[in-house]
């Protein structure tokens, strides 16, 4: 059976002194909040730690409340997403938020895992989350101890795609995260958390931690209307190939006033499909509008082959799929079948 | 331990009325508690003293011959205990005689990604992985082949020397029953189809692991989760060179089989070897990449099929061509190629059959048996192409079934002689459960029904090594206490034969299940039972565990006889009593007619066998496909199509299978679900694909995503609801008319859900797995008036060599092949039931069955 | 080894029984149940969390002891399914899945029963949705899904306390000649 490598393990009990271990650590030094990515991936020796810091042991590092005394709502970076998908404040304000965290793998993983941890999550190929041996037999590749993107052997750059089905949702929904580390601590907005490249796919410093998710006022939730959709092989345990955020805020005469698609699986980072959500920009949702706009989306995708399906046939989902999480928010029927829709 | 299914203080639930106090009736499964409790011991629960780890070093290219093994690096990681490579095992071995083409460590050439070249023991299991890491394999490369097109068109580098058939065709057959093409023109409609049914594997939950203890220089016990103790235990004789009485093989309860345990594996082999070398005990224990890497399971194959038709719907003969991409072992493959043309006869009335097929080498891991062995391919083609015939005749699908029904105790055109037949009683079933004269082709714009048939064996008629000994041996030993110890050397993977191996014990002893005490697949004290493969166990060690019941029976009642001065024949077993029929409190406790036996014969113990019946066929192949009885499944699938995406999803399965009788009903229907589940992973969505590297810049031909995440197996999400229906045609030959279910209600779901497909969306998809895309292109061909379908274009050009000629039982046969050379061959006894192997030796000269 | 492994000694409570246990620091819980504890019930099907066949109970919730390591288990409960039955009696999941062939080879079964376990101790009547959507995290490759999801549903009742016995279709199939119906419909996930 597949075991872990030895490494020192460490349980930092306050934030301060988890800053200060990571800060010290050097670069074989990692991370880890609920483990279900490091350990697969530590398993398969793509990635490697001399030492692991855990986050588990900080108190209120984990938990859900508002923050500051607006309506913003503070999501703890090592709240688990069992925790998340079933919290009242959640359903009831970011009921598409809940939908993209109770998505998230299998019920057992989403117990264990955190959203720091998903909106942090290494980006994946099918030529890279494999074992040191068949990682051996293709001579790695570019993300990993090779020179070649076996994706697109031409490419300069690594293909493997985002794999957070929280981050798009977050990006539609204006999002921010907080790192900290001991030089300090940012607030960015999360769409500025990534780059697309599938090795250096955070701007996030190795030594900062990522301690909070802000999620805006939603006290105005009925000018906005939020819609996720993901399509996988199975309704469980798989990786999104395609994720689908939708954020609509509508003015007091139904005509749209700001709207943020955001797709998640088919490129280095959740992309936002910039045209797609601008052609919706004061009109109204309806049918041909949506049918548009899946268009435009398509264009931003990149979908390789390097995650289940056919690379075409997933280019053709993102029009529908764009199509559909639009019609949801217009409250239109939908037409269409989508068997794994949570 | 095991009882019947109550609720406390309830009666089990009564259906049928039943001459039998156990069999027929739902009861606990023997091992039921056990695996509740996690009390049940899978080989990787094993643990001794001074046990160590093992791990393989694989092969990390494809074809290659090896250069150098250096293991000077490895041998410093601290806990490392010793290395083997190849050279010490000289010996090959391979599951069929006729393909001994696999070494438990290669010793010079690597055939895929994964074959072992050497072994590591260390302390951990840690620092064996650690070592494997280290060791380092150099390689010269060889040109590579990845599929059976590759194969033909290159003869060199050969994957393996030994076949006949040249270049990397590892096996071909031609043969026709019949006239043909007589029947095609006889025939009012003729169809052509092209099918592919792409290649799975099986993905039992548990990893396959061993343990090895040795004894002495030379004796060694090897625990294994293998379905087949018993050709373990040859391999390892072979391999070690060690007299067969010197090695013990026991078979774990398997955390599922599906085929998948059904070969002897190098890691049982080098792990006895291990072993002995270091003198202490040795586990290895798989990861599931190297799950996948041994494999054995369905081979992809792409089909060709032709059937004539008469308009009323008399099916007048079928020609059918398969071409099977086998991996780079043998394997089962020479009996997979077989099966993939055995079982067309056994359904539907077939005057007049040719089948044509070829096994190529590949640089991947081996295909072999999958629950239906080589049957589920050539079904899916057959059953699409039947619905298709319907429609272009204008049939109801159903319709065209029944019309064509095989007769009950009949010998087909290809020799095979089938016994109880159930199939129509299982199509009226299915079609009524389902509604389908109602709402078959009337549900509308993207929701259908679809309808398919299967049949499978009974255990093969031939053992797979050339013997004349019984398939199955069952002992009884009998005390005073009353207790009854039943020994097998049959293999609990989890369909329930255990439990079917106490009930008949108990049910002819009149004890209940708990007096009995089971010892299952071990070689050291279990008498041979082949294994757990062919569908075989409930006949063959069911009709044994009569006969050894029955003769216990008759030896306590011969006792109780005497001392209770009753004729024997008037003695009732029953209700852990020994009475007189007409005078019911006239009786001994078992236990005391045990004593009453002791007493009067010494020690009690009895034994049982089973051997098959002799096939009527002997000509050249007739080895694959004779079984003393076959059963018959339904299905009717009913699917929900999107035409938008293509996505879809199957909403309901009825399913009828003919059991020929339940030895325990609630297992049988655990077995019939659990194969309409494996049908429609295989349907949906799994397959063991592979891809190469472009070529300027490697050699790679790797696994696509060998692992639980990437293999997709459907999950409590996927599964639809199934209505299942158990029909019973009590089959005389056997135990109490009881015939198979662990594989055969798997063969109509994927073809049920093409035909689903269709009748939602007009679309016809003739390949498996049914996916999306599939779907929207065939959608995107009808809307621009192409052929509204996806599937293959052609079919290799093959060289299926000299086509063996049978004339058909109808044509006066006698089940030779006319060619005179196979008539001289098959004039001594023993070729006329030799294996397969046997006859492919003695046809190509390098064996005399004649003068034996 | 590029490092000797650390050890870990600590008190897991297992069962409801605590115990001081020492292991490699990096070794996870399954590898310490299994092989420290002799706690062999717990199986594991990849050691990737992509299988499920390894899930235990952490204070009441399923995890996957694959993913977890020992070492974070201080001050926490553990259940594995060797604790699932009081004294000799079988939990009525238990039962049921051994009366209805609900473990056929047995493997993903300690899984299973504990995932349902804690499904139905926070929801003592789920639906039939909601039980395959709890489950969905344990695969199994014998039973189909079917006799679990009628097994759950019976012991769901017995723990109610209700009689429960199987229905006859549960036990024998649906009689043959039953009148022809549709499909079953919005029983699944859609």
């Amino acid at each position: 059976m597949l075991r872990l490598p030895p490494f020192e393990f460490r349980m930092p009990a306050t934030l301060d002194e988890a800053a200060r271990m990571v800060a010290d650590g050097g670069p074989s030094t990692r991370l880890v909040a609920g483990g279900t990515d490091l350990w697969p991936n530590m398993n398969r020796r793509h990635q490697k730690a001399e030492t692991v810091i855990s986050l588990m042991r900080i108190p209120g590092l984990a938990g859900i409340g508002n923050g500051n005394g607006s309506g913003e709502l503070r999501i703890g970076g090592t709240t688990t997403l069992d925790a998340i998908e079933s919290h009242p404040l959640v359903r009831e304000r970011y009921p598409a938020l809940a939908r993209a965290v109770e998505s998230i793998s299998s019920p057992p993983l989403r117990n264990m895992g955190t959203l720091g941890g998903n909106v942090c999550v290494d980006t994946r190929c099918t030529y890279y989350n494999q074992t040191e041996e068949w990682r051996r037999s293709i001579d790695y590749c570019l993300k990993e101890e090779g020179t070649i993107c076996w994706v697109a052997p031409n490419s300069p750059k690594c293909w493997a795609h985002s794999a957070s089905d929280s981050a798009p949702i977050l990006a539609a929904l204006d999002a921010r995260v907080r790192l900290v580390s001991t030089a300090g601590e940012r607030l960015i907005p999360i769409e500025s958390l990534y780059r697309n490249d599938g090795i250096d796919y955070l701007t996030k410093r190795p030594d900062e931690i990522l301690t909070d998710v802000l999620l805006p006022d939603a006290s105005d939730a009925a000018s906005c209307r939020a819609a996720f959709w993901k399509l996988r092989r199975r309704g469980s345990i798989d990786f999104g190939v395609l994720s689908v955020a939708a954020a609509v805020w509508t003015d007091g005469g139904g005509k749209v006033a700001k709207a943020r698609i955001w797709l998640g699986s088919v490129g280095s980072q959740p992309l936002f499909a910039g045209k797609a959500s601008e052609l919706l920009v004061g009109g109204r949702l309806d049918a041909e509008a949506l049918l548009e706009s899946g268009r435009l989306a398509r264009k931003v995708a990149t979908p390789m082959d390097n995650t289940d399906f056919l690379t075409q046939w997933r280019g053709v989902m993102v029009e529908r799929y764009v199509e559909a999480a639009l019609r949801e928010i217009a409250g239109l029927p939908q037409e269409r079948l989508a068997p794994n829709h949570p | 331990m095991a009882e019947p299914v109550r609720s406390p203080g309830d009666a089990p639930a009564e259906r049928p009325e039943r001459d039998t106090r156990i069999v027929g009736k739902p009861f606990r499964r023997v091992d039921g508690r056990a695996k509740v409790t996690g009390v049940t011991r899978f080989a990787d629960d094993l643990s001794f003293p001074r046990m160590c780890h093992m791990r393989l070093v694989r092969s990390t290219v494809p074809h290659a011959r090896i250069v150098s093994i250096d293991t000077s690096e490895a041998a410093r990681v601290p806990g490392v205990l010793g290395f083997l490579t190849g050279a010490s095992m000289p010996n090959t071995f391979g599951i069929l005689p006729v393909s001994e083409d696999e070494h438990a460590l290669c010793p010079d050439k690597v055939r895929m990604v994964g074959d072992p070249v050497a072994a590591v023991a260390a302390v951990t299991e840690d620092a064996a992985y650690e070592a494997a890491l280290k060791v380092r394999v150099d390689y010269e490369p060889l040109a590579t082949i990845a599929s059976v097109e590759e194969a033909l068109a290159t003869p060199e580098p050969r994957i393996h020397g030994y076949s006949k058939a040249g270049g990397n065709v590892h096996k071909r057959a031609s043969l026709e029953f019949g006239d043909v093409e007589g029947a095609f023109t006889e025939a009012d409609l003729v169809l052509e189809d092209l099918c592919y049914y792409e290649g799975n594997t099986h993905l039992a939950m548990e990893q396959h692991a061993a343990v090895a203890i040795p004894e002495d220089v030379d004796r060694v016990t090897v625990y294994s989760s293998t379905q087949t103790p018993h050709y373990v235990h040859r391999a390892l004789s072979k391999v070690l060179d060690l007299p067969a009485s010197r090695i013990r093989v026991i078979a774990c309860p398997n955390g599922g089989g599906f085929g998948g345990k059904s070969d002897p594996f190098n890691h049982e082999i080098v792990a006895a070897k291990m072993a002995l070398q270091l003198g202490r005990p040795v586990k290895i224990v798989l990861s599931r990449e190297e799950v996948f890497y041994c494999h054995r399971g369905r081979h992809p194959v792409q089909m060709w099929i032709k059937t004539g038709f008469k308009k009323d719907g008399t099916i007048t003969g079928q020609h059918f061509k398969s071409a099977l991409d086998g991996g780079a072992y043998g394997s089962y493959g020479v009996a997979s190629t077989y099966y993939t043309g055995a079982l067309q006869t056994v359904t539907y009335k077939l005057p007049h059959y040719k089948f044509e097929g070829v096994r190529t080498y590949t640089n991947k891991p081996p295909c072999g048996p999958k629950r239906g062995h080589g049957t589920p391919q050539p079904r899916f083609a057959w059953e699409v192409h039947l619905d298709k015939a319907a429609h272009r005749l204008g049939i109801d699908p159903a319709e065209l079934r029944l019309r064509n029904l095989e007769d009950p105790e009949t010998v087909t055109a290809n020799w095979l002689t089938v016994g109880s037949i159930g199939l129509g009683r299982c199509i009226e079933a299915v079609v009524e459960g389902s509604g389908w004269r109602e709402r078959y082709g009337r549900l509308g714009e993207g929701r259908g029904l679809g309808l398919a048939c299967g049949a499978y064996l009974c255990g093969a008629g031939l053992p797979i090594y050339w013997n004349h000994m019984p398939q199955s041996g069952v002992q009884l030993q009998l005390d005073r206490s009353g207790r009854v110890a039943v020994f097998c050397g049959e293999t609990e993977i989890g369909q329930g034969s255990d439990s079917v191996l106490a009930a008949i014990v108990a049910e002819i002893l009149g004890v209940e299940l708990h007096d009995i005490r089971l010892c299952v697949g071990d070689t050291d004290l279990t008498p041979v039972d082949l294994g757990s493969y062919s569908s075989r166990v409930t006949l063959m060690m069911g009709n044994a565990a009569v006969e050894a019941a029955e003769r216990a029976r008759d030896l306590l009642a011969s006792a109780v006889s005497a001392q209770l001065e009753v004729p024997a024949d008037r003695l009732v077993f029953a209700e852990r009593r020994v009475f007189d029929a007409e005078d019911p409190g006239r009786g001994l406790d078992f236990a005391d007619a045990c004593v009453a036996a002791e007493a009067r014969f010494g020690t009690l113990g009895t034994v049982g066998s089973y051997t098959p019946p002799r096939s009527p066929g002997r000509y050249n192949g007739a080895g694959v496909g004779p079984s003393p009885t076959y059963s018959y499944s339904a299905c009717v699938l009913e699917v929900e199509v999107d035409p938008a995406t293509g996505l879809y999803r199957p909403i309901h399965v009825w399913i009828a299978h003919d059991i020929g009788r339940s030895i325990n009903p609630v297992l049988v229907l655990g077995q019939i679900e659990g194969s309409v589940y494996m049908g429609l992973g295989e349907a949906m969505m799994e397959e063991q694909v592979f891809r190469r590297l472009p070529k300027r810049l490697s050699g790679a031909l790797v696994h696509k995503a060998p692992s639980m995440l990437e293999y997709k197996s459907p999950t409590f999400l996927e599964m639809p609801p199934v209505t299942s229906y158990i029909i019973e045609d009590p089959d005389a030959r056997g135990p109490f008319g009881a015939k198979e279910v662990g594989q055969g209600p798997l063969l109509p779901v994927p073809p049920a859900l093409a035909n689903a497909v269709f009748d939602a969306v007009g679309v016809r998809i003739d390949q498996v797995p049914v996916q999306p895309h599939m779907i929207l292109k065939a959608l995107e061909a009808k809307r621009q008036g192409a052929e509204p379908r996806y599937g293959p274009a052609s079919f290799p050009a093959v060289d299926f060599g000299e086509t063996i000629r049978v004339p058909t039982p109808a044509q006066g046969g006698d089940g030779h092949a006319t060619k005179e050379f196979e008539r001289r061959l098959h004039r001594s006894k023993r070729a006329t039931s030799g294996t397969m192997a046997e006859r492919e030796e003695a046809l190509e000269g390098k064996k005399d069955l004649t003068t034996k | 080894m590029a490092r000797a492994p650390d050890t870990t000694a600590l008190t897991l409570r297992i069962n409801g029984e605590e115990r001081r246990v020492a292991f490699p620091t990096h070794h996870t819980l399954l590898e310490v149940l299994r092989e420290e504890c002799g706690l062999t019930g717990t199986k594991h099907g990849c050691e990737l969390g992509e299988c499920g066949t390894c899930t235990v109970l952490v204070d009441g919730k399923p995890v996957l002891s694959c993913l977890a390591l020992a070492a974070e288990m201080e001050g926490k409960s553990v259940e594995t399914v060797e604790g699932m039955q009081q004294a000799n009696e079988l939990d009525p999941l238990q039962t049921t899945f051994a009366d209805l062939g609900a473990a056929q080879c047995g493997y993903c079964t300690p899984a299973i029963l504990l995932t349902a376990r804690a499904l139905l101790d926070r929801n003592p009547t789920p639906t039939e949705r909601e039980t395959r959507a709890a489950l969905a995290g344990v695969l199994c490759r014998c039973t189909g899904y079917v006799k679990i999801l009628q097994a759950v549903e019976g012991a769901a009742a017995l723990r109610r306390g209700e009689e429960w016995r199987p229905p006859a279709d549960v036990l024998y199939g649906e009689p043959p000649g039953t009148p022809a119906g549709p499909a079953i419909e919005g029983d699944r996930d859609g």
